[in-house]
């Protein structure tokens, strides 16, 4: 999906877990994320804990979509 | 007692449960376990299955060095002639451990070892010049098939008999090229092709090309407080009581949902579809898979431009890669209509 989308020429940030999958898959901006049932949070942090981990994340998924990239790129 | 074996299975096949433990820590057992029992009873006395390992498909890909490392001690302490790993048909996780472990076998004991999965296995891709990766169904329907494939060509292994070639054998093909005799020199050969060809008969080529699908990075968003941000995933978000019945896997469809209003997620209005990972974390708190309440207060704070008023969801579990394309082809269609920049797509 994430090749599929970007082929019509938006920038796609790839949040996910599994990186070698990504890489696989072809996804060219890539955000390793927490884990598979989670990826973006973590249910042993406090809700404030986990909000910040989680914009933390978001804000790094932004700052992928705005950096120039000529191949694949793991952030 | 013939050629030795060591099995490699996640925690479902090896009994200890579902998604639920999925985080299982790897194990040795000794003995066969779960689908080793067909394994051995194809093997009779020539081979024997001396200990299986088993380990949680999540703990394995979120601990993928640490895993292989634990797992390939536990394989040298046995010092096998064989390893065996899966099959895993078309379930994802599975197959990329069971193709890291055998590649870390291969090349650090330098152990023959052979696999199986579904053509469409993300393993597959990753991991089929490492190992011999039987080709299988994308079920366990097709368990016995499998294993029987899995077994002869252990056995050869493992008795150090010439393998044959893919279609032969039933792996996928490995880019090993040999070198062979024909009846008939190259020229000849091509003729005939021309000719098939020309008669319109299908012909079989001696040298088949690599695939190479990579898309070029799109260029970057100039700046994301005026972009227009838009969510997509794979991990099956969807609102409370899936509207839409997007199937827990296989997914035939795609849902469209619109986020207008909502500023966080809750137990009340979302919950995941997705039956390849255990629900429990984005049951309680669905922005752990999609991050609406993170993006609404940036939307609000000024941070992003904005964020598109739907997100789109589909389950990302055995689905086909043939679904998967159609289903982006058409989100994208609507993204163009929607005027948005950039996308963020989550994965579990």
């Amino acid at each position: 999906m994430v090749k599929e989308i970007e082929r019509a020429g938006f920038p796609v940030v790839h949040m996910c877990t599994v990186v070698p999958i990504s890489l696989t898959v072809g996804a060219n901006r890539i955000i390793p994320t927490v884990a598979i049932p989670y990826p973006l949070g973590n249910p042993a942090l406090t809700a404030v804990d986990e909000k910040e981990l989680r914009r933390k994340l978001v804000k790094k998924a932004l700052k992928a979509l705005e950096t120039p990239v000529t191949e694949q790129t793991v952030f | 007692m013939g050629i030795k074996i060591v099995h490699y299975i996640n925690q479902f096949y090896g009994g200890i449960g579902g998604e639920d433990k999925a985080d299982y820590a790897p194990e040795k057992i000794s003995g066969v376990k779960g689908p080793g029992m067909g394994l051995q009873a194809a093997f009779g006395d020539k081979a024997t299955i001396s200990s299986t390992i088993i380990c949680g498909d999540s703990y394995f890909n979120e601990n993928i060095d640490v895993a292989t490392g634990v797992i390939l001690e536990m394989i040298k302490e046995e010092n096998p002639d064989v390893f065996i790993a899966g099959p895993a048909f078309n379930a994802g996780r599975y197959g990329v451990a069971c193709g890291a472990v055998c590649k870390a076998v291969s090349e650090s004991l330098n152990i023959p070892v052979v696999t199986g999965m579904y053509i469409e296995n993300p393993g597959a891709d990753m991991y089929k010049k490492n190992a011999y990766m039987i080709e299988t169904t994308n079920s366990a329907a097709g368990m016995k098939d499998a294993l029987a494939k899995v077994a002869a060509l252990a056995l050869k292994l493992g008795s150090g008999e010439a393998i044959g070639t893919p279609e032969l054998e039933g792996y996928m093909a490995r880019g090993v090229r040999r070198n062979i005799f024909c009846e008939d020199r190259g020229a000849k050969r091509a003729v005939d092709m021309l000719v098939q060809k020309l008669k319109g008969e299908k012909i079989t080529t001696e040298y088949p090309m690599p695939t190479f699908d990579r898309v070029d990075p799109a260029e970057p968003v100039k700046d994301v407080r005026k972009a227009k941000i838009a969510i997509v995933s794979s991990g099956g978000p969807v609102p409370k009581g899936n509207p839409d019945h997007i199937e827990s896997s296989s997914a035939s469809k795609f849902g469209k949902y619109s986020i207008a209003g909502i500023d966080d997620l809750t137990p009340e209005n979302g919950e995941t579809a997705h039956g390849g990972y255990d629900p429990v974390y984005a049951n309680q708190d669905l922005d752990r898979v999609i991050p609406v309440d993170i993006l609404k207060e940036m939307e609000k704070s000024g941070e992003i431009g904005s964020l598109h008023d739907f997100y789109y969801s589909t389950v990302g579990n055995g689905t086909s890669v043939n679904n998967s394309k159609k289903f982006a082809a058409e989100i994208a269609k609507d993204l163009l209509a929607a005027n948005v920049d950039a996308v963020i797509l989550t994965s579990t």
